[in-house]
């Protein structure tokens, strides 16, 4: 068993050995990593988290070419531990970079960001991150702008193509050199996934490497944030940082300029929104695929610093700008009002008041956006009588939003637990111990696990954080109740930060909260990365770390690991042991069952092979009588599994759907465990199917097909004479 | 072949084809996004293909876009094309649903639109959870589905795409990938198709066959249908109620629908009873036979004719409920009915159908049992059974074995002979304690049923709704215990109920409350909210 990431990147990562001249064909989170390489880079750490999972993947699958390079990697504990890595560029000349989501990822970050930003790189450092905005995304809706504005780092946005962003990487640390300033990269969801190509150039090693600095350590005082320097690094941001980075930015073009005086309007947009904006424009009958806009566009590939000059030079001679920024507050919007007045520019500026202030700006909206701005401000460049359809009000019949479907025929689809997930039984067995002993508070964290606030289960009531499902719950710690609050946790938080924020809290604190740790192996939610806590061995990294170890150690006193959450009576006996016990101080349950997703991949050929190679193998699955089921569903309703679904009821008598198993049934054996704890109804079984039957399977096999088929001619007897013959 | 903009400003420009597949997480959206950017590059196009990732993929519904562009010719245009990321509602070429509601969503969202759209759907579902978790009957309708995508696409191409990959042994990207190769919207050939499958590492053949399967029935799709009414096409999703043959049967001649045995009891449904009922009476007939024995068959017609004879409805539809909800009730769910049908032959087959195994593969089945210790009472003789259900030590014993549940391997000797045993116990079950129990309940609500139905103040409606309440009693255990409750709550609920404007109604709502939720919390609220 090795490094069981959800995803092998093992035959793309090749594709990181191209050279000079050769193109490249990818996802685009594997050209960031090519743009690494062929910038020398020294060091590389990071979080996973969609959107920038794969990176992490990438990486770990391209160790060997990272070795040949002299590049360390190394997958951080958590985004702090990644930002604070970024050290290593402060005093010596290398390159680093370190990749996480945002802003949930920036947010942890942010401390170790800002004492970096502070004192200022000498080494490029780059901060690529996965910016986790609007449909798809798992997060709070927020803008990473505000970390760059806040700290003064610089952030870029450039366009969603391979080639631009590959560039950017090159020119993000070529920037933050140029300016001892840290640089952002901003990747946006889809970016992060999008296929396409660009021509390669040679990887290169790092011209000063790790050892090298190891080996002659250096210090300057100045660099650390400690008065009266933080003083300093104030004003050297704006004094000397600062206008060096417009310099460069200035200097090499970074921002684009396109059919600049061909009228007297334009639009100023992030470099991210260039392919919506330019789709806009093309169904506008105003620009053409390859981007060959006739209105005047002036391209943000950085939006931070934004430069007053090139803001001035677009103006120059416009009557009117529309800016396009996505999401809010409106910073950059607030940011160019400023630079306008200041010059007494008299140029119109249009945003937020032609575009939503909130939300993603999807083709739909940027269209209408720019419709409305020219219809203002040049309104003969508008056909009227050819507006594309997306325009078009809603309540006009050719509308594409005009209803053409009753909303009740299309239900929403949330996430929920993969076919024999480990931790649907967690909750089903909480459900079943609720029955019998009330309904608790619940605190949830970030995992799958946090699935469980959907149906069926509907539990859990807040989520704090990645790690903070126990510290979310602190707060209820009365004294004068017996009653008890769960916390869940997954091993990924428990690792990230939980520990301490949560299990040595609880302790400190006396809280008499019971929490679950959720320990599936893996990382599972980000794409099954191992943990401390893996049960994998893993070459690289060390894994088999004792989560119950971890607790006891940090004074738990009551923890439990239960090592297969399968048991459901046991798991709900378990839980109400736990909400009921004497002991004080916080109880630990550790429920342990591997991610199946990865389980399944890793088993499933070793499976195919044997039973090819003709070895006896066993395979199970469940099924519902359709002669039993009376489709009352309660099985359903404390599972939720995808592959237990319903089906039409054969019964002539009963029309209610019954409950069926789907060929996806994986034969985890919740069914039949829900069906005995929960009382349900004998309907499940399950069906073992041998594969290479060993000579004795097959003796008690035709012994028991006599004697059952015997007994089952006088079963049939009971029907005589009821049907037709 | 390029696609122009026909209705667009600037008729000249070639656009991008756009194409965006509606799938769950691990479906193979992804897959068939890549199929179609490698058929692309392979032959002379630019591609580009974007999804969104996450949780989301976790079983919840993607939306993975692909576009595609021509590589232009001529040199001054050899600079890379800006595609876009996000499909365009209204400018989108294909969509391809992998799921029946899925394309509903793109209808929804407006990717999919009359004027441009070629829809390629999948019309099997997969059930959203409130469908599944839905106490009666929750599932949406898929004829209206289909219908609403069959004025909402210029093209709507539709078969069940997941059975067609499932009997050719791969998965349901293959067969679309058959199906947008069928539909000639993107300009590439089914041999250029073919080549980019046999391109991939496994299970090329199976593939091959599937995508050949999806092919031919997107074309079987568009194809006109001759026959004597034109255009219309025979119902794609199998409607639910009795098969017509059989209810023609059933009103002609019952007896020809029963063995020997049964022959008075079909005369007397020909003879005694609506039209409209005989083939609920049939099934009630043959289902009480086999529960008990003739004579309980002639019993239950002896319970529906109570209520017939006063059945003024429309269509009969109070002896029609009532052939139904009787027959249910009276062959309940016990110990000994299940014991018969895990045993049985038919059931043995379709176990071993169902897993798939071949001839030389072996087949096991094994049962998960609870048995509450009222269901091991139930089956006893009366005196025995109430006996020991009042018998402390036997409690415990039940206990101490049943409390983890009991696992019975049915296809073993042990495991078949219990079960055989139980099954066997049927003659016994007339004196048992249940029996007894259920025929009062039977017969008490019949007899309100029938009070209300004959009175000379009588509701039809109000008694086709009582009537209608048996559907809460059903399954075993808890849920059992649980509807018989709601069941007598709201019985107990009909006096009140008719000094309200439209007791029908109320009692209707109550039934509805009652299906709501597990808990009962909903029929609670609903019989607080409506106080004498």
């Amino acid at each position: 068993m090795f490094f069981m990431a959800e995803r092998s990147f093992a035959q793309e990562v090749q594709e990181l050995r191209l050279g000079a001249g050769e193109e490249f064909r990818g996802e685009g989170i594997l050209a960031v990593t090519k743009g690494l390489l062929q910038c020398g880079v020294a060091y590389v750490g990071g979080y996973q988290g969609a959107p920038i999972s794969h990176l992490m993947d990438v990486l770990g699958d391209a160790h060997e070419i990272l070795e040949e390079l002299d590049v360390y990697f190394e997958n951080s504990a958590s985004e702090a531990t990644a930002a604070a890595m970024l050290a290593a560029s402060v005093h010596y000349p290398l390159r680093g970079a370190v990749t996480f989501k945002s802003t949930v990822g920036t947010n942890v970050a942010s401390d170790a960001l800002a004492n970096l930003a502070s004192g200022g790189v000498l080494g490029g450092a780059l901060i690529i991150i996965g910016e986790d905005y609007g449909e798809g995304s798992s997060i709070m809706q927020e803008r990473s702008h505000a970390f760059a504005m806040k700290s003064q780092m610089w952030l870029l946005d450039p366009r969603p193509n391979l080639t631009a962003i590959v560039n950017f990487v090159e020119k993000g640390f070529e920037l933050s050199e140029a300016s001892s300033t840290p640089v952002m990269l901003e990747l946006r969801l889809r970016s992060c996934h999008l296929h396409g190509s660009f021509t390669a150039k040679d990887n290169i090693k790092p011209p000063f490497t790790l050892r090298e600095a190891i080996e002659n350590p250096q210090r300057d005082t100045s660099r650390v944030v400690l008065p009266p320097a933080s003083f300093l690094h104030e004003q050297e941001k704006v004094k000397e940082r600062w206008p060096a980075a417009v310099k460069f930015i200035q200097e090499n073009q970074l921002n684009e300029f396109i059919a600049e005086k061909d009228k007297k309007v334009g639009i100023i947009l992030q470099g991210g929104l260039f392919n919506t904006v330019n789709r806009s424009l093309e169904l506008l009958g105003l620009s053409d695929p390859y981007g060959n806009s006739q209105i005047p566009l002036y391209v943000l590939n950085v939006t931070y610093p934004i430069i007053d000059q090139e803001v001035l030079r677009f103006c120059e001679g416009k009557d009117a700008v529309l800016l396009v920024e996505e999401g809010q507050p409106d910073y950059i919007e607030q940011n160019l009002n400023t630079i306008l007045r200041r010059a007494h520019d008299s140029t119109i500026l249009h945003g937020k008041d032609l575009l939503p202030v909130a939300g993603e700006y999807t083709p739909a909206a940027v269209t209408r956006g720019i419709t409305a701005f020219l219809r203002k401000h040049l309104p003969e460049d508008i056909n009227e009588a050819a507006l594309p359809a997306v325009v078009l009000d809603d309540d006009d019949p050719r509308s594409p939003f005009a209803p053409r479907i009753a909303p009740e025929l299309v239900q929403g689809r949330a996430p929920t637990f993969c076919t024999g997930c480990p931790e649907r039984p967690i909750f089903a067995a909480l459900k079943l111990a609720e029955r019998e002993i009330g309904t608790h508070i619940v605190s949830a964290d970030i995992g799958c696990h946090l699935f469980s606030i959907n149906g069926p289960f509907n539990l859990g009531a807040t989520t704090m954080g990645y790690g903070l499902g126990s510290a979310s719950g602190s707060a209820f710690n009365a004294k004068d109740t017996d009653k008890r609050t769960i916390a869940f946790m997954g091993d990924g938080g428990f690792w990230h930060n939980g520990l301490t924020s949560g299990v040595g809290n609880a302790v400190f604190n006396q809280n008499d909260q019971l929490l679950v740790i959720v320990d599936n192996a893996y990382s599972a939610a980000t794409g099954g990365q191992d943990l401390l806590s893996s049960q994998a061995d893993n070459p690289l990294r060390s894994t088999k770390h004792s989560i119950e170890r971890a607790v006891r150690g940090i004074g738990v006193k009551w923890s439990r690991t239960m090592t297969n959450t399968y048991q459901v009576a046991k798991m709900r006996d378990l839980f109400k042991e736990a909400l009921t016990t004497k002991e004080k101080g916080p109880k630990v349950i550790i429920a342990q069952s591997e991610c199946t997703l990865n389980r399944e991949r890793r088993e499933k050929p070793i499976r195919a092979k044997k039973i090819k190679d003709g070895k006896r193998v066993v395979r199970e699955r469940y099924g519902v009588d359709p002669e039993t089921c009376t489709g009352d569903r309660s099985c359903i309703r404390i599972s939720g599994c995808p592959s237990l679904t319903i089906g039409p009821n054969p019964d002539p008598m009963r029309d209610d759907p019954i409950a069926t198993v789907l060929d996806s049934c994986v034969g985890c054996g919740l069914c039949g465990e829900n069906a005995q704890a929960a009382a349900l109804c004998p309907s499940f079984y399950s069906t073992e199917i041998i594969y290479n039957p060993h000579r004795w399977d097959k003796t008690k096999l035709v012994f028991r097909q006599k004697y059952i088929g015997f007994l089952q001619k006088n079963i049939e007897k009971q029907r005589v004479g009821i049907d037709v013959a | 072949m390029t696609v122009t903009e026909s209705s667009g400003p600037a008729p000249t420009v070639t656009r991008p084809i756009t194409m965006a597949i509606m799938a769950m997480g691990g479906e193979g959206g992804g897959v068939l996004a890549d199929w179609v950017v490698k058929l692309a590059e392979m032959n002379g196009y630019f591609a580009q293909n974007t999804s969104v990732a996450g949780v989301a993929q976790r079983t919840g519904a993607t939306v993975y876009y692909v576009e595609l562009l021509p590589k232009p010719t001529s040199d001054h245009r050899a600079q890379e094309p800006i595609l876009s990321t996000m499909p365009t509602p209204g400018h989108v070429d294909i969509v391809v649903a992998s799921e029946l509601m899925e394309s509903g969503r793109a209808i929804q969202r407006g990717f999919c639109t009359p004027e441009r759209t070629t829809l390629i759907a999948s019309t099997n579902r997969v059930y959203s959870m409130p469908e599944r978790t839905a106490m009666g009957d929750g599932r949406i309708e898929s004829q209206e589905i289909i219908e609403a995508a069959k004025s909402s696409a210029k093209r709507f191409i539709r078969a069940d795409f997941n059975k067609l990959a499932l009997d050719n042994g791969s998965v349901i990207s293959a067969s679309l990938f058959g199906a947008i190769a069928a539909a000639q919207v993107i300009p590439f050939t089914r041999e250029q198709c073919e080549d980019v499958i046999r391109t991939g590492g496994k299970g090329i053949e199976a593939s091959l066959a599937t995508f050949k399967a999806g092919f031919d029935a997107a074309l079987a799709s568009e194809r006109p249908v001759v026959g004597l009414t034109i255009g219309t096409r025979p119902p794609e999703v199998k409607e639910d109620g009795p098969d017509p043959e059989f209810e023609r049967k059933a009103i002609e001649d019952p007896t020809s629908l029963v063995g020997p045995k049964l022959q008075k009891c079909a005369e007397r449904i020909f003879n005694d009873f609506p039209s409209q009922a005989r083939y609920m009476l049939v099934e009630g007939i043959r289902r009480c036979a086999e529960y008990q024995d003739v004579r309980y068959a002639e019993q239950y017609l002896d319970r529906v004719a109570q209520i017939a004879e006063f059945d003024t409805t429309p269509e009969g539809k109070l002896t029609l409920e009532s052939a139904r909800y009787t027959a249910l009730w009276m062959t309940y769910e016990d110990t000994i009915r299940v014991a018969f049908h895990k045993t049985r032959k038919v059931r043995f087959d379709r176990v071993k159908k169902e897993s798939r195994a071949t001839e030389s593969e072996m087949v096991q089945i094994r049962e998960f049992l609870h048995p509450q210790i009222e269901e091991i009472t139930d089956t006893l003789p009366t005196p025995l059974g109430r006996w020991l259900l009042n018998s402390k030590p036997f409690r415990w014993l039940v206990y101490k074995i049943t409390n983890r549940g009991i696992k019975i391997q049915t296809s073993s000797v042990w495991g078949f002979t219990v079960l055989y045993l139980l099954a066997k116990l049927r003659p016994l079950r007339r004196r048992s304690l249940r029996f007894g129990i259920e025929q009062e309940r039977i017969d008490a609500w019949l007899t309100t049923v029938v009070s209300l139905a004959g009175s000379p103040a009588g509701d039809q409606e109000l008694a086709y709704q009582v009537c209608l309440c048996q559907q809460l009693i059903k399954g075993y255990g808890d849920t059992h215990a649980n509807g018989l409750r709601n069941f007598n709550q709201i019985i107990d609920y009909l006096a009140q109920a008719a000094k309200s404007a439209d007791p029908a109604k109320r009692i209707q709502e109550l039934r509805a409350s009652a299906l709501s939720d597990e808990t009962g919390a909903a029929l609670q609220q609903a019989l607080g909210k409506f106080p004498s």
